[in-house]
């Protein structure tokens, strides 16, 4: 009598087609990638219907926390190291090279110029840690209007926007925008999140 | 003679043909599919897929001192004061306004500001945010004032008389 063999489907099977799209959408995800950028604060911003993409380069964010701290972000990297500069100069700040480097790659800073240094000696994981006060914008000590005009002098195409926090204060934006007319910004936006369908 | 013995391999071949070694061509392929998937989740994880939307406003520049305001009919002006707590209180014209109170919702300030629109011609919307309200009531109401297509709108500081009016209002 003949033994009946069990036919033996082999275990491995080819994995050919999932590796190519595995690949595929690693590439997409890879090019498209804008990475999440560690804010020193988190804004909840309120929604709106406007669908008006907001552009990420050549972009001025003035963030609005809940306690009405404001803080300050200008991309690019040669704009960051010449606004800084100018902003040292200004206010008689001295910084070194290692400083500005430091900044031009730093997220949102919300610290008057006088604490800057001192704060970008700190190693990261402790500047993680800063409570940031927030940068002056008041009547009389205008910190904020001066960050405005240096990076729109130091780059003319850039856009003003500002982050608010759905809870922060009106007076606090205000404040904001009012430095923002009185150095004749009279064009901005409002990031806002997209309505949910109630 | 002596023979060089070509087969290291114990002799077992003895007169049979040289076959070169056929390796796989198949190799395992799970180290790299393990690295592609890692790959894939990190950036699938670290990508902000909703880019934030944004609200274009202009504001006027601060006017010329020797400027004259320009003169409206308080008939087309409606105002709309944002107070604490979500409120929102409107009124008509200047002189004796009756104050109103509304909420940010469809049936609420938008319903009034259609239907103000649908009856002033060339209404001015002038929208004052008090020092309680939030920075979201203001997004709200100039997003209302989008919905509503009105584009003849100011925001303007609020007065010590609108702060009396919302007060004797009671509501």
């Amino acid at each position: 009598m003949a033994k009946t063999k069990s036919h033996r489907v082999s275990p491995s099977l080819d994995m050919t087609p999932m590796v190519d799209l595995a690949f595929l959408l690693v590439t997409f995800f890879m090019l498209t990638a804008t990475a999440v950028t560690k804010e020193p604060i988190a804004v909840d911003a309120p929604s709106a219907t406007t669908e008006i993409k907001i552009p990420s380069v050549n972009i001025i964010t003035i963030t609005v926390s809940k306690e009405g701290a404001i803080f300050f972000n200008v991309d690019g990297k040669y704009t960051r190291q010449t606004v800084i500069q100018k902003m040292g100069e200004k206010y008689g700040v001295p910084f070194n090279n290692e400083q500005i480097q430091t900044f031009s790659v730093l997220p949102s800073v919300g610290l008057p110029v006088g604490n800057l240094p001192q704060y970008l000696d700190l190693p990261s994981e402790e500047r993680d840690r800063v409570k940031q006060p927030g940068i002056p914008a008041d009547s009389l000590n205008n910190q904020l209007g001066d960050w405005v005009v240096f990076a729109r002098t130091t780059n003319p195409k850039v856009y003003v926007a500002i982050k608010g926090d759905k809870d922060a204060s009106y007076p606090a934006v205000k404040k904001v925008i009012k430095t923002l007319i009185d150095k004749k910004v009279l064009r901005f936006n409002l990031i806002t999140n997209l309505e949910k369908p109630a | 003679m002596a023979e060089i013995s070509q087969d290291s391999g114990g002799g077992k071949k003895k007169g049979g043909k040289v076959r070169a070694k056929k390796s796989s061509t198949k190799i395992d392929m799970t180290p790299m599919v393990d690295l592609a998937f890692l790959l894939l989740t990190f950036f699938m994880l670290t990508t902000t897929f909703n880019k934030p939307q944004t609200m274009e406003i202009i504001m006027p520049d601060k006017p010329n001192p020797n400027d004259k305001p320009p003169e409206v009919n308080e008939r087309r002006v409606v105002t709309v004061i944002l107070g604490a707590n979500d409120k929102v209180y409107w009124y008509k014209g200047i002189t004796e306004p009756v104050v109103g109170v509304t909420n940010y919702s469809a049936t609420g300030i938008r319903k009034i500001l259609s239907d103000e629109n649908a009856q002033i011609k060339d209404m001015i919307v002038l929208i004052k945010a008090s020092d309680e309200s939030r920075y979201k009531n203001m997004v709200d109401i100039l997003d209302e004032l989008t919905i509503s297509n009105i584009s003849r709108f100011a925001l303007v500081d609020i007065t010590e008389v609108d702060k009396k009016l919302v007060k004797d209002s009671n509501l």
